[in-house]
């Protein structure tokens, strides 16, 4: 059964934000459901991928904690949490 | 396969968390100790330590799990026990002093920030049980670190017992005393109360009331500054439509805590309780409810206009989140804490808020008048008065009122008080008016009020 979970991704816009987290998600064995990008304003960049961690070679811990290293690497904010959250809070 | 929420919505979540301080403030595991009771008291701190281990041992880590799992921060975990004063068959205040050792490492040692319920409900009386655990008070709050007390001294049904009340003055002033060298910081720890609820998952107040199960998780969420935040963007709306936008917030801010509280009780195998919807401020700039009072339009918090807009936003708070959570319960409502809200202490240091406003404010909001710093060396029959205008307010509104307030050793009005962390600082408050020495002083029961007998 599929594990969602919500990653978002947010900074300053620059080359190879896409391809170096789906980098990771790749190396663990993570899929991406769906994936949406913008930039707002100026050069702010904001992500949302839906990504299905039930066939992940780590713990959902352990994928945060690269993915939360992958964006101090770049200068973003990358946050990992699980669909329910989005859910509770937007449906009924 | 698309996604089932926008991209906005996920950001709109997101920003709350990272932006606006939206957390979980609290989780806590009510405990019922009954069965620990026994004449003496090495052997009923025996039984309450294994008890609390064992019920208690996984509430941390699952805790930090859900955070984990969620990305919300859970900032405090939390353990509220029947009223200890119920847990002793020979009362000493020795034999007290020792239990409140016991709660003490018993939650250190589970990792646990605060535990509450060294408490007595004397509305109507004392047992010779609970006058031993009220005098053992100063010296249990100044002699451990995560223990809380309350008394329960009024009640719509009952009254108020003006002879607990004149007695919680000496003890205020004794705990003050005590804990002199840190300002005091042994009241911050010790609420009195009129209609006090056996559900509340937020300190110094919770404890575990006879009428709950054996164990069960409670859940107090937060989120002042969600809230401003949405207010933000509606300059120049109506009242109606600020109240409108208040509800929906208070929707979201609620969901988090109740899947929260369903997703910790399915793990620990607990009852999940009941959600406590208050509106919780932190020291944190932004995260205050004085901050909303602005934005609504109160030009100083304390000024003409706050109370109004206060109990438009704690209507406003209890709708959107009653609508949120299968079990509401608790305090719900807005806190108005003046040392624990950046806002609300500077309005208070700038003298737009005083003992009196705070006093009105809180007959439209939950609580009462909360972490409030007066002079030190106001006496007993005076903070007794306070207290017993407070619990009037609770008793005639049949609601619930506190009174934790802390009489700052050698300050007087302008010098501050600091207690860092959740507790933060504030600016100590003249007390105007005479001495109400001879009303305190006749003691007795003020009888229930017509409100009560609503059979």
């Amino acid at each position: 059964m599929a594990e969602k979970v919500v990653i978002t991704v947010l900074g300053k816009d620059r080359v190879g934000i896409v391809a170096e987290i789906s980098g990771v998600l790749y190396q663990n064995n993570v899929n991406i459901l769906d994936i949406n990008q913008k930039v707002m304003g100026e050069e702010i960049f904001a992500m949302t991928m839906l990504v299905d961690i039930s066939l992940s070679k780590v713990s959902f811990a352990e994928l945060k904690e690269q993915l939360e290293k992958k964006g101090e690497e770049m200068e973003l904010k990358v946050m990992a949490q699980h669909e329910d959250i989005f859910k509770f809070m937007h449906r009924i | 396969m698309t996604l089932e929420f926008s991209s906005e919505e996920i950001l709109e979540t997101v920003e709350m968390i990272e932006a606006f301080n939206l957390d979980v403030r609290t989780v806590t595991m009510g405990i019922n100790l009954q069965d620990c009771a026994r004449s003496d008291a090495k052997k009923t701190g025996e039984k309450i330590r294994g008890k609390i281990i064992q019920l208690a041992a996984h509430l941390r880590q699952d805790a930090k799990d859900i955070e984990l799992k969620y990305g919300i921060p859970i900032v405090n975990v939390r353990i509220a026990v029947t009223p200890v004063a119920n847990l002793l068959g020979k009362a000493s205040l020795d034999a007290f002093l020792y239990l409140a050792q016991v709660l003490d490492s018993a939650a250190a040692e589970m990792d646990i920030d605060f535990l509450g319920g060294y408490s007595a409900l004397v509305q109507k009386g004392f047992t010779p049980a609970e006058r031993a655990l009220i005098d053992s008070i100063p010296s249990a709050l100044s002699q451990t670190e995560r223990v809380c007390a309350s008394v329960n001294v009024a009640s719509t049904k009952a009254g108020i017992n003006m002879d607990a009340v004149a007695l919680m003055g000496k003890i205020i002033k004794e705990t003050a005393h005590l804990t002199a060298e840190r300002d005091g910081i042994g009241c911050a720890k010790l609420v009195v109360f009129a209609n006090a609820v056996e559900d509340n998952p937020f300190m110094a107040g919770a404890f575990h009331g006879p009428g709950e199960p054996e164990a069960v998780i409670n859940v107090g969420v937060s989120g002042p500054g969600v809230i401003r935040n949405v207010l933000e963007r509606m300059d120049g709306a109506s009242l109606g439509e600020v109240a409108e936008a208040i509800k929906k917030a208070a929707f979201k801010i609620t969901r988090v805590g109740e899947m929260v509280g369903r997703e910790l009780s399915k793990k620990l195998g607990v009852t999940f309780g009941i959600l406590d919807i208050s509106l919780a401020p932190t020291p944190t700039v932004g995260d205050s409810v004085a901050e909303i009072l602005e934005k609504i339009g109160i030009g100083k918090v304390g000024g003409p206009g706050s109370t109004a807009a206060l109990a438009m936003l704690n209507d406003a708070v209890k709708k959107g989140g009653a609508f949120a959570s299968s079990y509401v319960g608790g305090l719900s409502g807005a806190f108005i804490p003046v040392s624990e809200d950046a806002g609300m202490a500077r309005a208070a240091a700038e003298g737009w808020l005083t003992l009196e406003k705070l006093e009105a404010m809180t007959s439209v909001c939950s609580v009462g008048l909360d972490m409030i710093a007066i002079p030190g060396d106001t006496t007993p029959e005076t903070i007794s008065a306070i207290i017993a205008d407070e619990m009037a307010i609770g008793v005639i509104n049949c609601k619930t009122t506190g009174v934790r307030i802390i009489p700052a050793p050698n300050k007087g009005p302008g010098d501050w008080v600091t207690f860092g962390g959740l507790l933060g600082e504030a600016p100590v408050l003249p007390i105007k008016g005479g001495s109400a020495d001879e009303f305190i002083k006749r003691g007795g029961r003020i009888p229930a009020p017509l409100q009560g007998l609503n059979n």
